[in-house]
């Protein structure tokens, strides 16, 4: 029943993702490139994305737990770390350079083409990378 | 290299809507935030079974959804890269670096996060959206890539 579950929404957003142009670079740039071939397409995609969302959420998180676990997994912290600020802004840099977000480029992968292929694989390069980096700090950390 | 696409308000608002569907689904049935990192990376690490195959359920689905595409439409979306291969590469390398110290990218923080109106996605998504406008601008106008 999880797997299913999770294999349809999956698909919902693979598809939502496919017919929005967050899979496709170029449509991603131009949303950015507001003083060249501006595309304003996206904003539509995070405000649908988002109005939806806070919404349905409002109704969901009212219930006492999920319907298929004992409780929500919700991220619990409110407080702005370095961390988190630069992380994000590295995103973006990477985002800008390359095009593909993680969540574009992972249903892009259905389409067989090398360059998702390739991205994303570089993308699990810089996730090791970062968290090896993230191992060794907290050893320092733990033996100081 | 050209650089035009066209407007396309009415399939990005349904498909920021089917996004934002499968959000709230996925929060209705299993209780997690839909986050295309924390799918991707937990693929790889040691929580046990049964957290590794829903990940990879959704994994699978959403590598379907271009297919289902193409399967109503007769055509697969769109995929136009205007940046060399290098480019992409390094551009990859950098998100994973990235996503992993911010803690989430664009569905984590920029649609689930923000739709909990918590203060670090709200944070995080207004720095990447201002840093990949910055990239693009000096890539694109400045560096005349």
């Amino acid at each position: 029943m999880r797997i299913l579950t999770s294999y349809l929404i999956g698909l919902i957003f693979g598809v939502g993702i496919s017919i929005s142009g967050m899979a496709n670079p170029a449509k991603v740039l131009n949303f950015f490139d507001f003083t060249g071939s501006w595309d304003p397409s996206l904003a539509f995609v995070m405000g649908g994305a988002l109005l939806t969302t806070f919404l349905g959420y409002r109704f969901v998180l009212r219930n006492p737990k999920p319907l298929l676990e004992e409780s929500f997994k919700l991220p619990t912290r409110s407080d702005l770390d370095v961390p988190l600020i630069a992380g994000s802004a590295v995103f973006g840099i990477g985002w800008g350079i390359a095009g593909f977000c993680p969540g574009g480029a992972l249903p892009a992968l259905g389409t067989g083409r090398t360059e998702v292929f390739l991205f994303v694989a570089a993308l699990l390069a810089g996730v090791f990378a970062a968290k090896a980096m993230q191992r060794v700090a907290a050893a320092k950390s733990a033996s100081a | 290299m050209t650089y035009e696409t066209i407007f396309t308000p009415w399939q990005s608002l349904g498909g920021g809507v089917l996004i934002g569907a499968a959000s709230i689904l996925l929060m209705a049935t299993l209780g997690r935030i839909m986050g295309a990192t924390g799918i991707l990376t937990g693929l790889f690490s040691p929580e046990g079974f049964p957290d590794w195959a829903w990940r990879a359920a959704i994994m699978l689905g959403m590598i379907s959804g271009p297919l289902a595409v193409m399967l109503v439409t007769g055509e697969m979306p769109a995929i136009d890269v205007p940046v060399s291969t290098t480019m992409l590469i390094i551009g990859g390398f950098i998100v994973g670096v990235g996503v992993t110290y911010g803690s989430g990218c664009t569905s984590g923080h920029g649609v689930c996060g923000m739709a909990r109106l918590s203060p670090r996605s709200i944070a995080a998504t207004a720095t990447f959206m201002v840093a990949t406008a910055i990239t693009v601008y000096v890539v694109r106008h400045m560096l005349g890539g």
